[in-house]
């Protein structure tokens, strides 16, 4: 096991070495090379930023130039105070080193080109091509129109497609979409926020609408307005709040709808133009036109009213309807029955009365009393029970 | 110490920086949407990109100009058309109805000298118009009944307000483009209540004229139906009173007397034998 052990030690150090110096060149060029890239980007190599990928790099140089292998005791990626200023140390110490005591220049530390020139230049040429061509080539999509300033000035509006400026201090591309169309929501539908609005008759609404508006001229729309979208909002709500002054209540909260749209859209038009700001309104759309919460109730009432009256002229209706048919059927059949009894009238009259008193009193309990003879003694409640044993059964045998 | 060297990068490196901060320091680039004052030792002495009307862009004077380095500085001032916002502030009208108002103007500063001399900054200058804004509200509503704010009229009021704005803003190198009153409400608690309980009370009086209204016209057609029912039987019956008194009779005594009809009750007959009906009863000729 020991002897192992020992065998392997060594050669893992060889291997650490021939890693080193290539490792400590990588680490040398991506410092130096991270140090402008951000130098270009106008940020310090020493922010926050570009501290910590520098304080990495060197971190894992400094460990590699101690010879030994990475201390398993502290962690790998923590930048612990003490060993940030001992890295940066070490990487100067290394540059020196490095450095030689050649007359390259002040330039220490930078790798070279196989035949001994900085590679220096070569990055910063490949930086400005890089920036050339990240400024001056722009892609404007289909939906977009790109408005180029030179040097602060306007100077044109392009359409989609790839499109050339001057690199970046000289000719700036804004993009911006013409195409889509935007909402400003004002108000909401819920009832938990109310937008009242005064209408003509001085009653209150409750109001949610949406504007759509869109760029109709991405300079005007960049240069004139200093917030577009807080100006159309506030358009919009003067707007709405002048044409709803000049509409009832009940035509505001129902058929009115339309035309409050229509002219509260040709006064926003009106004043943007006015403002020179580049914008065209699309549309604008109640949701939302109703009565508060409040007095909610009270529109329901009137509801409801409305259709009780139409249930009160239906059931007149079904009563006229009712009745007059009943006229209809009577006077036809005593017209029918009349006609016979134009031909024959004393009979009709005779038949029609025995049949008549047949049928009545064929039904009833009869008592014929003979005047003068008898002494009439009615025993009504008997004669009443009599004739209607059946509906007091109990009753009666309670009697007994 | 190395040798000083001319082709050095580094040195270059440095001459190409101290070109760039010295340009930078004469040079300044004016946007389009900003106008630029330049200021030597306080003193403003001239202006850049200032505000023309009808100028288009690519026309104005944006774009690179000079400056004396350290003596002259660059005020900035903004070109495009700026907002000030009116907090909202109860009003009375001459009806003695409170109301809540809020109100925007808009506003462009189209003298940036002026507006530099007076009140040098943008913040300034709409803390001022805000606080004018709210008073010639005041002073024009106050002049107004509650209705006008709701009528035609209130175009008018909005003109009388701007012009009393702009004769202030121009003070200060400022012109109004616009004013508007965004919201004219009647303020939370007594007022806006009472408003709901007129609306609700203007809303019962109409569900109960419809109410009304209902019952009436049933009543109308009703009595239409009862009077043509009328008439039909008048025009049937009247061919002959008496044959109609009888058979009415007839019809009269079966639904009286029907004992099938739980409706009737009982009915018990007691005849005395000289009724007509028992006429040939008693064998009377």
């Amino acid at each position: 096991m020991n002897f192992v052990l020992s065998r392997q030690i060594p050669r893992k150090d060889t291997v650490f070495l021939s890693n080193h110096s290539y490792k400590r060149n990588m680490t040398k060029f991506s410092n130096v090379f991270s140090r402008y890239i951000l130098a270009m980007a106008g940020k310090s190599p020493w922010g926050s930023d570009g501290s910590g990928g520098n304080k990495r790099g060197s971190g894992s140089g400094g460990d590699d130039s101690n010879g030994g292998p990475r201390n398993p005791w502290q962690p790998g990626g923590q930048p612990a105070g003490g060993r940030k200023s001992s890295n940066i140390e070490d990487l100067f110490k290394k540059g020196r080193n490095m450095g030689g005591g050649g007359s390259g220049g002040g330039f220490t530390g930078l790798p070279r080109r196989p035949n001994g020139k900085s590679y220096v230049p070569i990055i910063i040429a490949v930086v400005i091509v890089l920036w050339l061509v990240m400024t001056s080539f722009h892609r404007i999509a289909l939906e977009e129109e790109g408005v180029v300033t030179q040097l602060g000035a306007y100077n044109r509006t392009v359409q989609s497609g790839l499109q050339l400026t001057l690199p970046a201090p000289f000719e700036r591309m804004q993009k911006v979409n013409v195409q889509e169309i935007r909402t400003v929501p004002i108000g909401s539908t819920e009832t938990s926020s109310e937008n009242l609005v005064l209408t003509s008759d001085q009653n209150i609404i409750d109001m949610a609408y949406e504007v759509r508006w869109s760029i109709s001229d991405p300079e005007r729309y960049l240069f004139q307005i200093q917030d577009p979208e807080e100006t159309i909002r506030e358009v919009a709500e003067s707007a709405m709040r002048a044409a709803v002054a000049n509409f009832e209540l009940i035509s505001a909260i129902g058929p009115g709808r339309s035309d409050i749209e229509a002219q509260v859209r040709s006064r926003m038009q009106e004043l943007l133009n006015q403002y020179n700001s580049g914008i065209t309104v699309q549309g604008v759309a109640i949701k939302q036109s109703d009565p508060p919460e409040e007095v909610n109730d009270a529109f329901r009432a009137v509801n409801a009213a409305q259709q009780k009256r139409e249930s009160y002229i239906n059931n007149a209706r079904a009563y006229a309807q009712q009745i007059l048919e009943r006229a209809e059927g009577d006077t036809a059949a005593f017209d029918k029955v009349f006609e016979q009894y134009r031909l024959a009238p004393e009979v009709t009259r005779r038949r029609m009365y025995y049949d008549t008193m047949e049928n009545v009193l064929g039904k009833v309990d009869k008592t014929i009393v003979e005047p003068g003879g008898v002494q009439t003694y009615l025993p009504l409640p008997e004669v009443r029970q009599r004739s209607r044993p059946a509906a007091q059964p109990q009753a009666a045998t309670g009697g007994e | 110490m190395p040798t000083f060297n001319i082709k050095s990068p580094y040195v270059i490196g440095i001459f190409v920086l101290l070109a760039l901060i010295l340009t930078s320091m004469t040079v300044f680039i004016v946007p389009e949407d900003k106008q630029a004052i330049v200021v030597s030792y306080g003193k403003p002495k001239r202006v850049v990109n200032e505000y023309q009307p009808d100028v288009t862009f690519g026309q104005t004077e944006a774009g690179v100009h000079f400056r004396i380095p350290l003596v002259e500085q660059i005020a900035w001032i903004d070109k495009r058309i700026l907002g000030v916002e009116m907090e909202r502030q109860e009003v009375l009208s001459t009806d003695q109805l409170r109301l809540q108002v809020d109100a925007f103007a808009r506003f462009r500063i189209t003298d940036p000298l002026i507006m530099y001399r007076r009140i040098r900054t943008e913040e300034r200058l709409k803390t001022q118009l805000r606080t004018i804004l709210g008073s010639s509200l005041r002073n024009e509503l106050g002049k107004r009944s509650f209705a006008t704010l709701l009528s035609p009229e209130r175009g008018q009021v909005m003109n009388n307000i701007q012009t009393a704005l702009n004769t202030e803003a121009n003070k200060y190198g400022a012109e109004i483009i616009d004013v508007r009153i965004k919201r004219a409400d009647l303020p939370e608690g007594t007022p806006l209540a009472s408003a709901y309980e007129r609306m609700r009370s203007a809303r019962n009086q109409e569900a109960v004229t419809i109410d009304a209204e209902g019952r009436k016209e049933a009543q109308v057609i009703r009595a239409e139906a009862d009077a043509q029912a009328a008439r039909i039987y008048a025009e049937s019956y009247s061919k002959d009173a008496d044959f109609y008194d009888f058979y009415r009779a007839m019809e009269s005594y079966r639904t009286t007397f029907d004992n099938e009809n739980a409706e009737n009750g009982e009915t018990s007959v007691i005849l005395s034998p000289d009724n007509d009906y028992l006429r040939q009863f008693s064998g009377r000729r």
